[in-house]
């Protein structure tokens, strides 16, 4: 390979880099995280994100450069993860400089001075040489990383993101940690910063992460086998004591950890609910759902309407009564749904099942119909769940009369939730595992082939959309519940995609799949409240990544897995035919 | 002998194109049946109006004497009738035993709130169900494979898979799209042994299409040949290798005196309409 053509990719990232760096300075995103600390007073998150930037670039130069060039040359590499570097840093450098000279505000907000400031570390345009000199620094690291051999990189990687991931929550820890006083509280101050993990909390977290990595990517095979090996009896008890430890930790967090957090807790299950719900239409049936919200604003508008204190309140029958019979009605409302979009198909059943949405939720929020459901103010005073006397448990005639324990408040809604959560998790694994749940997933497969083989696809599909909406309707009870009044505007189009992303993004199908993406999608973001403002920014680009390098999701499901990751090594086998 | 199909005058139109021009058909219960033809011939097609899956635009096909053609391809499995496809078409994502699972769909009655409860009814007709399928992957020879995705089984293993799957629904007619395509000579030649098995050990008759004519003059007791939608002959092998018009159909006017053998090699050689 030539010479010119290794530099000429190495300045083509650099260029790229560059371009990257600025439009994250460009969007805002600079300023803003830098009232944040990774590590506290020596890194903000602004600074972290651009390092990043910069250090990827260097890696990815690197990488290329080792694949173009034939013979393992370090040297070749690091220089290319310099170029790199240094081109991105003089790229910066640039804008920088141009910044000063000519006011950009005009076309670009931010493009402001505190910018500027930032970017020279406050010194302004006599530091502007330090930008390539730190690009280059990073370039260097990046390529560095490459060089290091897979036995430790792994490791290092995952050192470097659980660091970042714990920095970047590092709040929540310490509140929740600082709340348990004594020796804990001493450590979340030690470890934890305002903002950000201490020199000494991200040294401790980073090696800690490394070196079990490491000796699990040395041993974990032993230890899972050695696990495979117990007897049935010690397999069990090690799933009992999981099981508690998981339960201690469920019941014990909303103690410790405040209001808030069971707020967002809350609201991952309720998006659970719904997940699980499209996920079996979408992840067992392939039937996809686009409207998916109307299932739940049924749910949320039948508790409201059958308890409510308000002038639309129809009867005041307790939570526990109107919660089957809200089930009951999203159940009966997935059937008027899935009749007339029985023989549509892919593409065209999106676009159905989208107007459907968008009719629900406008009817309820229409003038039209404002007589029973509210209009636009839609429906207020909905009565928290009550657990008292057994008369307590069908009616509640008197506002706030509960005579024995009301849930009123967020906690006890998120034991609710939590539980619920749970209970339809159970629903769905079993319904996965019938006679229905392969009906489901032949009808995904192939629609003419499952029916051929005998399954009656009107009774199946409907039957996927009714128990899917029946899910979402128990989502939207809860929500009603919780919030204690339900407005037609909050049933938006884009709950409906946060339902399907969180399912594509977890894993088609999976049941765990449909948790892990509620809490990367739904809880992440609920707890940065300070990058809320590119919260679909970072969401559609961790989206477009997902799709890109793991599109099978976090955690597929087991056929799933097998099939994307050993198709390959399968296909060898394949040729020596039976 | 008794019937257990009879086609009469089935016609299936596709536009202007008639795809099966008003073919009469019989299959004598317990026996080998093929369909041969050209490329295009409306084989397949014939097949799709048996199963339901195109309904025929005339005529009307008899299942032990009921009419089937109105119904729809789960009702006619229900029936009886079973089929596998010219080109695989099986549950790709899902396990090899999952796909024979799914095959037993219709054996199974647990509904989805007992299956939800977890009942002592479902823990036992699924135990049953999955010791059938077992049972089913090991007579097609598939021991072991199980678990396996269908996708990731080599390509012989997923025609025996396919078939596994039909029988799954335990028919008493299997329609069979080209099983041996594909296949090597050895291959073809299991294949042939393995479908007399599945007649004279599971007494079900079979309807094949078959492009390798020495799987179809080895195992068929009747051959009907199909050109552009219409029957031009039926009898024994021995009769329809001698049939002029069938020469012609393959290989075009002026060939009648080359062997048929010989013929249908080229043939399924040359997979363009040679004619």
């Amino acid at each position: 390979m030539k010479k010119e053509n290794l530099l000429l990719n190495a300045v083509k990232a650099g260029l790229l880099g560059g371009a990257i760096t600025i439009f994250i300075c460009l969007v805002g995103m600079t300023e803003i995280f830098s009232k944040r600390d990774v590590i506290e007073k020596a890194i903000t998150l602004g600074q972290f994100v651009l390092l990043t930037t910069i250090v990827a670039m260097g890696f990815s130069a690197a990488r290329r450069t080792a694949a173009l060039s034939d013979q393992n040359q370090p040297i070749l590499s690091l220089t290319a993860g310099l170029v790199a570097g240094l081109v991105t840093g003089l790229v910066l450098a640039l804008f920088v400089f141009i910044g000063y000279q000519v006011n950009l505000r005009a076309i670009f907000l931010n493009a402001s001075p505190p910018l500027y400031n930032l970017l020279t570390f406050g010194k302004g345009q006599s530091n502007i040489w330090l930008l390539p000199v730190i690009g280059a620094a990073g370039g260097i690291l990046g390529a560095a990383f490459l060089l290091i051999p897979m036995m430790f990189r792994r490791p290092l990687t995952l050192g470097l993101l659980v660091t970042f991931f714990l920095a970047l929550f590092s709040g929540l820890f310490r509140v929740v940690m600082i709340n348990q006083k004594g020796g804990v509280a001493k450590a979340a101050k030690y470890l934890f910063g305002q903002t950000g993990l201490t020199v000494e909390g991200t040294l401790i977290f980073f090696f800690a992460v490394v070196i079990i990595a490491f000796f699990w990517n040395y041993r974990g095979k032993e230890v899972r086998a050695r696990i495979a090996s117990l007897p049935k009896g010690g397999q069990l008890s090690l799933r009992v004591i999981a099981f508690i430890l998981i339960l201690y930790i469920a019941i014990g967090l909303p103690q410790v950890s405040g209001p808030f957090i069971a707020q967002v807790i809350v609201t991952v299950a309720l998006f659970i609910l719904m997940g699980l719900g499209l996920n079996i239409t979408l992840g067992f049936a392939g039937l996809l759902d686009l409207g998916f919200v109307a299932f739940y604003a049924i749910g949320a508008y039948t508790v409201g309407l059958l308890t409510s204190y308000g002038p639309f309140g129809l009867q005041h029958v307790s939570f526990w009564v109107a919660v089957p019979i809200a089930v009951l009605v999203a159940m009966l409302s997935g059937a008027v749904l899935g009749l007339p979009v029985l023989g549509v198909r892919g593409d065209y059943l999106a676009i159905a099942t989208l107007g459907f949405g968008e009719i629900v939720r406008l009817l309820a929020g229409s003038d039209f119909l404002a007589k029973y459901f509210g209009g636009p103010q839609g429906i207020i005073g909905i009565q928290k769940p009550c657990i008292g006397t057994l008369e307590a448990f069908v009616r509640v005639d008197v506002p706030r009369a509960c005579n024995g324990i009301e849930l009123g408040t967020v906690k006890d809604i998120y034991y609710v939730a939590v539980l619920s959560a749970l209970l339809l998790a159970f629903v769905a694994w079993r319904l996965r595992e019938s006679r229905l749940g392969r009906a489901w997933m032949a009808i995904r497969e192939d629609e003419d082939v499952a029916e051929a083989l005998g399954i009656n696809l009107i009774q199946t599909k409907l039957l996927a959309y009714m128990l899917g909406a029946a899910f979402a309707g128990l989502g939207g009870a809860i929500f009603a519940t919780l919030i204690g009044s339900i407005f037609a505007s909050s049933m938006q189009l884009l709950v409906s995609i946060n339902v399907v992303a969180l399912i594509v993004v977890g894993g088609m199908g999976s049941i765990p799949g449909v948790i892990v993406g509620a809490i990367a999608l739904i809880g992440l973001p609920e707890l940065l409240r300070e990058v809320s403002e590119f919260r679909y920014l970072i969401y559609g680009l961790v989206l477009v990544i997902m799709m890109l390098s793991r599109p099978e999701g976090l955690w597929p499901s087991q056929a799933t897995k097998r099939e994307l990751h050993h198709a390959d090594a399968e296909n060898v086998s394949a040729e020596g035919m039976v | 002998m008794a019937n257990i199909l009879t086609a009469n005058k089935v016609t299936k139109r596709f536009g202007g194109l008639v795809a099966v021009n008003g073919v009469d058909f019989n299959i004598p219960e317990k026996s080998i049946v093929s369909i041969i033809g050209p490329n295009g011939a409306g084989k397949t097609t014939f097949f799709n109006c048996i199963t339901g899956f195109g309904r025929p635009d005339e005529g009307e096909i008899l299942f032990e004497g009921n009419p089937i053609q109105r119904l729809r391809p789960d009702q006619i499995t229900k029936l009886g009738i079973s089929r596998t496809y010219q080109n695989i078409r099986l549950f790709a994502d899902m396990t090899a035993l999952e796909n024979i699972l799914v095959g037993q769909h219709v054996f199974l009655h647990s509904s989805w709130l007992s299956a939800v409860m977890g009942t002592p009814n479902v823990h036992r007709e699924e135990t049953e169900a999955l010791a059938e399928a077992q049972r089913l992957l090991n007579f097609v020879g598939l021991r072991g494979k199980g678990d396996m995705l269908a996708r990731n089984l080599p390509y012989g293993a997923q025609r025996r898979l396919e078939i596994a799957r039909a029988l799954a629904t335990k028919p008493k007619l299997l329609l069979l799209d080209e099983p041996s395509a594909g296949m090597n000579p050895r291959e073809s030649e299991d294949l042939t042994g393995f479908i007399r098995r599945l007649r004279d050990e599971l007494g079900i008759t079979i309807l094949l299409i078959e492009h390798h004519m020495r799987v179809v003059m080895g195992i068929s007791e009747a051959v009907t040949v199909l050109d552009y939608g219409e029957k031009i002959a039926e009898g024994t092998p021995a009769e329809i290798q001698r049939n002029p018009r069938v020469i012609e159909a393959y290989l075009g006017r002026g060939a009648a005196t080359e062997g048929m053998a010989t013929a249908h090699e080229r043939h399924t050689g040359n997979t363009k309409k040679s004619n």
